[in-house]
């Protein structure tokens, strides 16, 4: 069952080929035998999932299901969950449970919602802020294609349940590239839309003026399928943006002769390893072969989107996670004699090392004297580099490159080097700091190990890029590829 | 006090002022004050992770109400900002505030000083934040407690220019401003409550000089009375240390109510850097013309120009007319009068200025609990224009309406208070009261013209105070005379 697309789990809780309890019950006992090694999982829902099972099964009998009624999905740790701990892979949230539900969250699981079943909270790098989810107060989260490498981050226990067959889907959230960079990692398809496409409210912030909500999944489709879910306006997000939501699954049959796809040169420059570019080029053919118009475009300012987002980020990020203090909720130090120390040691010991170092840049780009140089600067950068993608869309539909600059690395082997880590993202960044949606697929293998496309969209773009990826994926079977022992 | 001539004070003034939403800033908590402690903060209150703000429209409208009030210019475009500090009172370790852009620019309010003269007080800027909750140290031993009832309740903080230059001027701004935004119904002006509080900015400089000197903050000064007490020490406690040689340390100040000083509670080494940048949840706040038109559309008349209005309109002196709007509904309670009772505008001036609020005062009641209802009241005047009392009799009835007797006429009919003006009725007591003294009827008669009260007041008594008093006067001239 763990190998059906989500059409197929749709068309065969309607055909009654196995009911939502025992679809359910199948994900919990492979995640039970196959997640210890995993690590995907923070928490794992059992009771919940068992009952939204039931529930979504009387739905079923009474005709009055969803098209994802029934379907289980697992949830990245950063959605809040009534009455389920949300702890955003941080010891500072580890004994938190909040009293309501993420928007996304309703929408996907509630009784007159979609009616997905919940099975469990994903692990991921603590706070969102990592590129391998080794940030994570839970442990690192293992690739299924490689047990040695990492499964890309933040959202890695998200992609590591799906790749491994845990899940038919999982949400995640993508700050820099941590849907996208984990996808590419992983096999899989991931994508972040339009900023203010899918609502914030009750997904915990890292950098709020970045932060999007999205999805990873096997195909396209899939993931067409539970984003349509998870969009829309929300009243409890000022940020969230008031239009319809395109038709995502309907819109993806058409044909894509004549799409006018730009290669930037800057993502083919230094930095990117020969066996990635050799496999994103092959998929370049291949939409070509498609009836795609390739040409190239420049986004000169993409050097410059490392160092802004490594500004905006923190600032926000050191700001968000102020509300940490050990006062009303989260970790509080124990034996503390005065309001400093709580403060200090709460955060001390609440928060890992990547966390901390992160609110210290964030603090100290906003602090006096330092505000115009840092923030105020990169703000205006990336200003410019919106204007790349304004200027690059008046030719072209649809961006395609790189998703990540190589394969899956070894666990540990660039925990030392900070740096090296930030300058993962270095391809997905430039979409977060512009607000475009942008998505990653898989188009092969090097050494075995899974490599990711990206394609990036004009605002609301979303049909456009599952679409083109979905082309691409009826003409391709690298997606189809399952890792050794998870089959 | 020999200071003043040679030293000259510097006042501003930041006003904060809550507004009189149900709801809070940005979220959907209640804002009734007095509630049990933390039965107001809900999730966007308490800062838990994953909320974000949105904002009361309705807070909004009040802040342009304010901006339209002092003539200033309402912007745009202003944004909201984040000022960051760790307080166990502050849930989220920042408050949402405006930096760069605030809601409200340049305006101005006039205020009247002692001699009569107007002088105008420039407004910088007044910009929309949410307030803190409340820490709680009495009552706990070895810890604190944390109200967040008051967290998140919308303010406009307004700063004023630095134009003030007595303790007086700084304390007629305020009451002009308190008096303005109650008027506008944007704020219930209730100090001991907190509803409206002010910190005080001063400095001294030599006069005839130009630049400021040093200043000092002092916070939270929360009636009129303390803020006129804080600034005189303050000025007083800064030139002292000039003159002894010593120099001004910028400063937050706190005021002790109990010994009427200031005392340091944290000098500019220990401030805060705020950090502030503008807060990513909230979108850049959009005032289209459009929005200002209709914010303009519900603005009441403001206190001066309702004075002007009861001055030209009643022919009211302009101390009667100050002092019927000073407060909206006390306004509103005098046009009731006038209008229900066809009396002359200032004998209502007089009924309400005088036997009302002199008696509200002796009850400890605001016009909006006078157990005397404006329609009461013209009921009662009523009576004396169609002479079915005097003025006299008026003074009684008026102080059982008080007691809750009823209406006028009730008390009057119950009371059997109704004028004798019946003039062969009146002509029969003067009958009597002259037979009953002879004496002073001779000596009057004699030429003793002061007595002719003496004859007035007996035939009052004798009437029972009903006799009506003009024909009193007429008919008794007439009887004496012989």
């Amino acid at each position: 069952m763990h190998t059906l697309s989500i059409k197929q789990l749709s068309e065969g809780l309607r055909a009654k080929k196995f009911s939502s309890r025992e679809l359910t019950q199948h994900y919990l006992g492979r995640i039970e035998s196959l997640d210890p090694a995993l690590n995907s999982f923070i928490t794992v829902t059992t009771d919940v999932a068992l009952a939204q099972a039931d529930a979504a099964d009387a739905r079923l009998a009474a005709g009055n299901a969803g098209v994802l009624t029934g379907i289980p999905l697992a949830q990245k740790d950063i959605f809040c969950t009534e009455g389920v701990r949300t702890s955003c892979a941080s010891k500072m949230l580890d004994s938190f449970v909040a009293p309501y539900n993420a928007t996304i969250v309703d929408k996907l699981h509630a009784p007159d919602g979609a009616g997905m079943v919940m099975l469990g909270k994903c692990n991921m790098d603590e706070f969102a802020m990592g590129s391998s989810n080794e940030t994570s107060w839970y442990g690192p989260v293992k690739n299924p294609w490689d047990l040695e490498r990492v499964p890309g981050g933040s959202s890695g226990g998200s992609v590591a349940a799906v790749a491994a067959g845990l899940a038919p889907a999982a949400t995640a959230t993508d700050t820099g590239g941590s849907i996208r960079q984990p996808a590419a990692l992983t096999n899989l398809t991931g994508i972040k839309p339009t900023y203010g496409r899918v609502s914030r409210f009750g997904m915990i912030a890292f950098a709020s003026s970045l932060d999007q909500a999205g999805v990873v999944a096997r195909t396209a489709e899939d993931a067409a399928y539970v984003l349509q879910a998870m969009s829309g306006f929300d009243t409890k997000d000022s940020t969230s943006i008031e239009r319809p939501v395109d038709d995502l699954v309907s819109g993806l049959g058409q044909s894509i002769k004549g799409l006018r796809i730009g290669l930037p040169k800057e993502y083919f420059a230094e930095g990117l390893a020969d066996g990635v570019r050799e496999r994103v080029m092959a998929a370049v053919e291949q939409f070509k072969a498609l009836g795609a118009v390739v040409s190239e475009v420049s986004l000169p300012n993409s050097p410059l989107s490392v160092p802004t987002y490594y500004v905006v980020a923190p600032a926000e990020a050191s700001s968000n996670l102020s509300r940490y203090d050990g006062v009303r909720f989260g970790h509080r130090a124990d034996g503390v004699k005065t309001l400093e120390q709580l403060y200090k040691r709460s955060r001390g010991e609440g928060f890992g090392a990547e966390v901390q170092r992160r609110i210290m840049i964030g603090t100290y780009v906003l602090s006096h004297g330092y505000y115009d140089a840092y923030y105020l600067q990169a703000q205006k950068v990336r200003k410019l580099i919106y204007e790349d993608f304004r200027r690059a869309y008046a030719s072209v539909d649809v961006i395609l490159g790189p998703t990540a600059t190589d394969i899956a690395f070894k666990l540990g082997s660039k925990t030392d080097d900070p740096v090296s880590m930030y300058l993962n993202d270095i391809y997905t960044i430039a979409a977060n700091l512009a607000g475009i949606p942008a998505m990653s697929l898989s188009c092969g293998f090097v050494d075995g190990l899974p490599v990711g496309l990206q394609l990036m969209g004009n605002f609301f773009d979303e049909a456009r890029l599952l679409n083109a990826a979905h082309q691409y994926q009826q003409a391709t079977d690298w997606h189809t590829q399952r890792p050794h022992g998870y089959a | 006090m020999t200071h003043n001539t040679e030293w000259e004070a510097v006042i501003g003034l930041e006003v904060h002022c809550q507004l009189r939403t149900n709801t809070k800033i940005f979220s959907g908590a209640s804002t009734t004050y007095g509630a049990a402690p933390n039965t107001q903060a809900d999730a966007v209150t308490l800062g838990l992770p994953g909320v974000l703000p949105v904002l009361n429209g309705t807070a909004l409208q009040m802040a342009i109400k304010f901006g339209l009030s002092v003539d200033a210019e309402v912007a745009e475009r202003c944004v909201f900002a984040r000022k960051h500090y760790f307080y166990p009172d502050l849930p989220k370790g920042y408050q949402i505030s405006q930096y760069e852009l605030p809601i409200v620019g340049n305006g101005h309010l006039d205020i009247e000083l002692g001699d009569g003269s107007v002088k105008r007080i420039g407004i910088t800027r007044a910009h929309m934040e949410e307030d803190a909750g409340k820490s709680m140290h009495e009552g706990f031993v070895g810890t604190s407690g944390i109200d967040l009832n008051r967290a998140g309740t919308p303010l406009i903080e307004i700063v004023s220019e630095p134009d003030i230059r007595t303790a007086a001027e700084a304390v007629a701004y305020l009451k002009k401003l308190h008096q303005l935004v109650v008027y506008l119904g944007i704020c219930d002006g209730n100090m001991q409550e907190g509803s409206f509080r002010c910190d005080a900015n001063v400095s001294v400089r030599r006069r005839g000089t130009e630049k400021f000197g040093t200043r000092t903050e002092t916070k939270n000064v929360n009636s009129f009375r303390y803020v006129e007490k804080a600034i005189e020490y303050e000025i007083e406690r800064q030139i002292e240390v000039i003159e002894a040689g010593g120099t001004i340390v910028q400063e937050t100040r706190l005021f002790d109510p109990g010994t009427g000083e200031t005392r340091s509670m944290r000098t500019k080494e220990d401030a805060n850097d705020y950090r502030y940048f503008p807060d990513p949840d909230l979108l850049p706040v959009v005032v289209t013309q459009d929005d200002i038109a209709r914010v303009r559309a519900t603005m009441p008349e403001l206190p001066e120009a309702k004075r002007n209005r009861f001055m030209e309109q009643f022919g009211l002196p302009k101390y009667d007319a100050t002092v019927l709007t000073g407060e909206q509904a006390l306004a509103d309670y005098y046009e009731v009068v006038v209008k229900a009772s066809g009396a002359d505008p200032k004998t209502c001036s007089n009924w309400v200025t005088t036997d009302l609020l002199g008696a509200l005062n002796k009850l400890g009641k605001d016009i909006e609990s006078s157990p005397v209802s404006a329609e009461q009241l013209a009921g009662l005047i009523a009576r004396i224009v169609d002479s079915t009392i005097s003025g006299k009799i008026a003074k009684d009835v008026f102080e059982a309406m008080l007691a809750g007797e009823g209406d006028a006429d009730a008390i009057i009919q119950a009371k059997g208070l109704v004028q004798i003006t019946d003039e062969s009725a009146i002509v029969k007591v003067i009958d009597e009261v002259m037979a009953a003294n002879p004496k002073q009827l001779a000596d009057y008669r004699g030429g003793k013209d002061k007595l002719f009260g003496f004859f007035v007041g007996q035939v009052m008594r004798v009437s029972g105070g009903k006799a009506n008093p003009d024909a009193v006067n007429r008919l008794l001239k007439d009887k004496l005379a012989g």
